[in-house]
């Protein structure tokens, strides 16, 4: 394992640097169905889950098979994709923000051999490498962040989340059998890096217990002033503790305020809060960030704690797929599961769903929280 | 003969949905064998080691990654994100495993060449693991070491002629949808918009000045696929003024069932024959259309463009021609003081090459923000603790009632001396005069 070297010069940095040129030009990497139809497109068409056509005013028309994938992939798969792209579609292809990757191309014929192609693909473990699905009134894939794969404040991992549920929501995604898309968001954290704060139903990794302190080392570790500062309910302040007759600078935590956000260990290595028992999910649903029909809106608590059970998580998937059975047979078409829950009322959500409504679901984190609570006798019994 | 162990990780190889356990331990399994003869940079067993420290996180419930440190390429303040595994000895593969966001390109269209390219940097120089694409939307590739940085950034730019993404208290690479590329809803060219911003804004998104960061969205039509409105601080969301056009003979067509409703998005599913007044004019939010004697009348004044009648009949139903973009601002995640949509601030602007009217609207923003917000303080909240009257005046617009849901519920006014008639500052000597103490 020699070090090759790339032509870089560490004594010399600045030496033939190239600097601040950004991504490349789009323009370069456009089909050429897709270039020569750029801004004229007419409409689309779903022709079967997973498979779009869209039609230009040139009559032009681009096939379209989009695949799930499991987001992270290696680079041998990477290039498996390139031979698919190279075999049926010129060379190109795109991924979507969700973490799908499109094929496309421009004859019905090619875009069956592409599907079938894609299908018959499948790793040694059994699995698709490229499931076929993801639009229309179904569920999507997942989008979501690192979880216990390569970050340092999960409280959940992401990778095996999302693949336990969208196992467990397979045939949703290779369907149309919801009354509209139903987005699902995974983040490990408060950090919300997945940003939950939107989706139909996200799951959210949270910590319960606050930081565990290692008062010998803190100083050296970290800027107390900082940790201090990074604390938004203020639960943290400097302090001093004896550890054998040594004196050491610390920080203390007043623990009926902290909301096990984390934030104290991202500034401060000493003051970790992960947890076994501890760390697990919150589940919200209801939120959306379209603007069809009715306004986007956040999505809220509906279950405060799922514990962690890796590696395939059954309560998680039994929960999700629980209300994703309930919204099914009772929404109308086109009606996203945050505008059902409101239609029917929460009170309804819960009785319906068997979900148990626990103190724990009421705000009560700063102005908004009042905002929440029902200032009236409209309601249902 | 796998490295570690790994019966937990074991059942994620089951069930239909891609199985990233299985691909890494293909990838473990191609650089093992290495046919290919790379002349790998960093440890083989990288992806053995990443099963490895991943099984025991399985076992134990908690992560194994410590913080990032300062790592990164000269000159930048981002696209670099340092991890250290707590268990080196028994991991020595992922001992460092740094993230490199590579700036993918708008709308993420590739060739194969492109993608070939990169990768092969990959496999020599990293671990031949990505994510495609991170959330913000860059490439991600997943873990090197400190040495191949330098290296890799030179590789990127000089043979893939590609740059690092953002990362820390900066702009950070902006996403777009599709657009015009294969959407009949594009209202503005979101693509080229993205990009020309993302090449104007080179130096805000590689050194770090701001506050905290910076995302710019853009969707080319309310229907957000990019999700602007709730994951950008700046969010560009196309829309048009003037008539949704209407072709009469399609609305029939779809009446009749010759066209599926929806494109054909509720397919697998009985849901009875298409009912034009339920599924379209009763659903409305504008209540604004009428469906008489085979005509479909929409009285556009009260369209709220939320886009349900153009998705529900895409052939019948297009976008009007005086078209161009809202732009909202503030949206975040919950860190720190609760999560955040945007708020609109411009309900329509043209937008047009080179994108001037665009540009100065974010370059107020930021004089503001910059000069204004404190440390780790996104604009949403900067706009909650300054008011959103701040931010009106600072980029120049006029108050208009699109701007909130309803007017305020209290009178605690906070008057300016020069909204007022008559002196601000009064003696109190004449008050007494005509008050007695
Ligand atoms: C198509 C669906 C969605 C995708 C692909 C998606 C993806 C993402 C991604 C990648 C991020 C990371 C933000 C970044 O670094 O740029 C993010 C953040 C976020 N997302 Fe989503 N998300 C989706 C749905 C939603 C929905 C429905 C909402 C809510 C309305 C939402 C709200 C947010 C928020 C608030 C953030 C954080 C924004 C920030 O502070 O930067 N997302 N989302
Ligand atoms: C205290 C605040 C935060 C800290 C310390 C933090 C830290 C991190 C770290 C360390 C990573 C890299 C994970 C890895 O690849 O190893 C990361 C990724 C990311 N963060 Fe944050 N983050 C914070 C807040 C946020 C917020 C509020 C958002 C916005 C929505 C966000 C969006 C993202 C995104 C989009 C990624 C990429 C995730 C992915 O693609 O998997 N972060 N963050
Ligand atoms: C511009 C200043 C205000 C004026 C001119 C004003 C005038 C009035 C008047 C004339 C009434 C009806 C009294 C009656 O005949 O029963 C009233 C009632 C009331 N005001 Fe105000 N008020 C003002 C500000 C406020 C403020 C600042 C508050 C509270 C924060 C307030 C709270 C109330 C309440 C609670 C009532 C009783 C309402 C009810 O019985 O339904 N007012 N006010
Ligand atoms: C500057 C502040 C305030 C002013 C000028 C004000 C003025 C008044 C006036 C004029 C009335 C009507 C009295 C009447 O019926 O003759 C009133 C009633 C009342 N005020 Fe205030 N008020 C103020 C603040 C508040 C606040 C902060 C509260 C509560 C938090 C409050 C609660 C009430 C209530 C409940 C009544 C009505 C009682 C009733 O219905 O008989 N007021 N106030
Ligand atoms: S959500 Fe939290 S734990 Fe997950 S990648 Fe982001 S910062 Fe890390
Ligand atoms: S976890 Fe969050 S709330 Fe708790 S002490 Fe740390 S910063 Fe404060
Ligand atoms: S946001 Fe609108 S214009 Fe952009 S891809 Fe989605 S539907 Fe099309
Ligand atoms: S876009 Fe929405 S508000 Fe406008 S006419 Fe169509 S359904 Fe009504």
């Amino acid at each position: 394992m020699a070090f090759v070297s790339s032509g870089y010069n560490p004594d010399k940095p600045m030496e033939n640097r190239i600097s601040d040129i950004g991504p490349r030009d789009f323009n370069e990497f456009l089909p050429p169905v897709i270039k020569n139809n750029y801004g004229k497109w007419l409409y689309h068409e779903i022709l079967e889950p997973g498979v779009l056509v869209h039609v230009a005013e040139s009559g032009d028309e681009v096939y379209t098979v989009r695949c799930g994938t499991a987001r992270l992939m290696s680079i041998t798969l990477i290039r498996e994709m390139c031979e698919v792209a190279d075999k049926h579609c010129d060379g190109y292809l795109r991924f979507t923000t969700r973490n799908n990757v499109e094929f496309m191309t421009d004859s019905k014929d090619k875009m069956i051999a592409l599907k079938d192609d894609l299908l018959s693909r499948k790793f040694d473990g059994g699995s698709y490498k490229f499931p076929v699905g993801g639009t229309g009134a179904g569920i999507s894939n997942i989008v979501h962040t690192q979880g216990w794969v390569h970050c340092h404040t999960p409280a959940t991992d992401a990778s095996g989340t999302v693949k336990v549920i969208m196992d467990d929501l397979f045939d949703e995604f290779t369907g149309h059998n919801m009354p509209a898309p139903v987005r699902i968001a995974v983040a490990c954290c408060l950090n919300m890096c997945g940003a939950c704060h939107c989706s139909d139903i996200a799951v959210v990794g949270i910590h319960r217990k606050p930081p565990i302190i290692d008062h010998e080392y803190l100083d050296n570790l970290c800027e107390i002033p900082l940790a201090v500062a990074s604390c938004p309910t203020g639960a943290v302040r400097p302090s001093k503790v004896e550890i054998d007759g040594k004196q050491f600078k610390t920080v203390a935590i007043k623990e009926e305020r902290c909301m096990f956000c984390g934030n104290c260990y991202t500034m401060c290595p000493s003051l970790p809060l992960s947890d076994k028992e501890g760390d697990g999910i919150a589940l919200m649903v209801g939120g959306k960030v379209s603007n069809r029909i009715s306004m986007p809106k956040f999505s809220k608590v509906v279950v405060a704690f799922i514990p962690n059970e890796p590696p395939r998580w059954p309560t998680l998937t039994k929960t999700i797929r629980n209300i994703v059975e309930v919204y099914k047979a009772d929404a109308n078409k086109y009606e996203r599961l945050g505008d059902w829950a409101e239609r029917i009322g929460w009170e309804r959500f819960f009785e319906k769903t068997g979900i148990e409504f626990t103190p724990h679901l009421i705000d009560d984190f700063r102005d908004p929280a009042y905002y929440t609570w029902r200032q009236s006798t409209q309601f249902k019994f | 003969m796998a490295k570690h162990k790994t019966p937990l990780l074991d059942q994620l190889e089951s069930g239909p949905w891609p199985s990233f356990v299985s691909d890494v331990k293909q990838e473990a399994e191609v650089r093992a064998k290495n046919e290919k003869d790379v002349n790998y940079q960093i440890p083989v067993e990288v992806c053995e080691d990443l099963l490895g420290v991943l099984e025991l996180s399985y076992t134990d419930g908690e992560t194994h990654w410590k913080h990032g440190g300062i790592v990164g390429v000269f000159g930048y303040g981002g696209g670099v994100i340092g991890r250290y595994c707590d268990q080196p000895e028994m991991f020595p593969g992922v001992a460092h495993f740094h993230t490199v966001r590579v700036a993918q390109p708008t709308a993420k269209y590739y060739t194969t060449d492109f993608l070939r390219q990169i990768v092969d940097i990959w496999d020599m120089r990293g671990s031949g693991l990505t994510n495609m694409h991170g959330s913000t939307g860059d490439i991600v590739f997943l873990g090197t070491t400190t040495p191949q940085l330098e290296e890799i950034f030179y590789e990127l730019t000089h043979e893939a002629d590609v740059d690092l993404g953002g990362s820390g208290s900066n702009l950070r690479t902006p996403a777009a949808c599709l657009g015009m590329s294969r959407c009949e809803y594009a209202c503005y060219d979101a693509q080229a918009l993205c990009y020309d911003m993302t090449m104007e804004f080179q130096d805000e998104l590689h050194r770090p000045a701001f506050p905290y960061k910076f995302k710019f969205k853009f969707d080319a039509c309310p229907n957000s696929c990019v999700c602007a409105l709730a994951r950008s601080d700046f969010s560009v969301v196309g829309i048009w003024k003037d008539e949704i056009r209407i072709d009469q003979e399609a609305v029939a067509a779809y009446v009749g069932g010759e066209f599926a409703p929806n494109a054909g998005a509720h397919s697998g599913r009985d849901w009875g024959k298409f009912d034009i007044q339920k599924e379209v004019v009763d659903l409305c939010p504008g209540k604004c259309i009428k469906y008489a004697d085979g005509k479909l009348e929409i009285n556009d004044k009260e369209c709220m463009h939320c886009m349900h009648c153009i998705n529900t009949m895409p052939r019948a139903l297009m976008i009007g021609n005086d078209r161009g973009a809202s732009i909202l601002c503030g949206a975040k995640a919950p860190i720190l003081d609760g999560p955040q949509l945007s708020s609109l601030l411009i309900p329509f602007i043209k937008v047009e090459e080179p994108f001037t009217e665009v540009k100065d609207v974010v370059e107020n923003i930021w004089d503001w923000w910059m000069e204004e917000g404190k440390n780790r303080e996104r604009l949403g909240e900067t706009m909650r603790r300054m008011g959103f009257q701040k931010l009106l005046e600072v980029t120049n617009v006029k108050a208009d009632p699109r701007h909130v849901q309803e007017p305020r519920h209290n009178p605690y006014i906070f008057w300016k001396a020069d909204e007022v008639d008559g002196p601000w500052e009064r003696d109190v000597n004449e008050y007494r005069k005509r008050h007695q103490r």
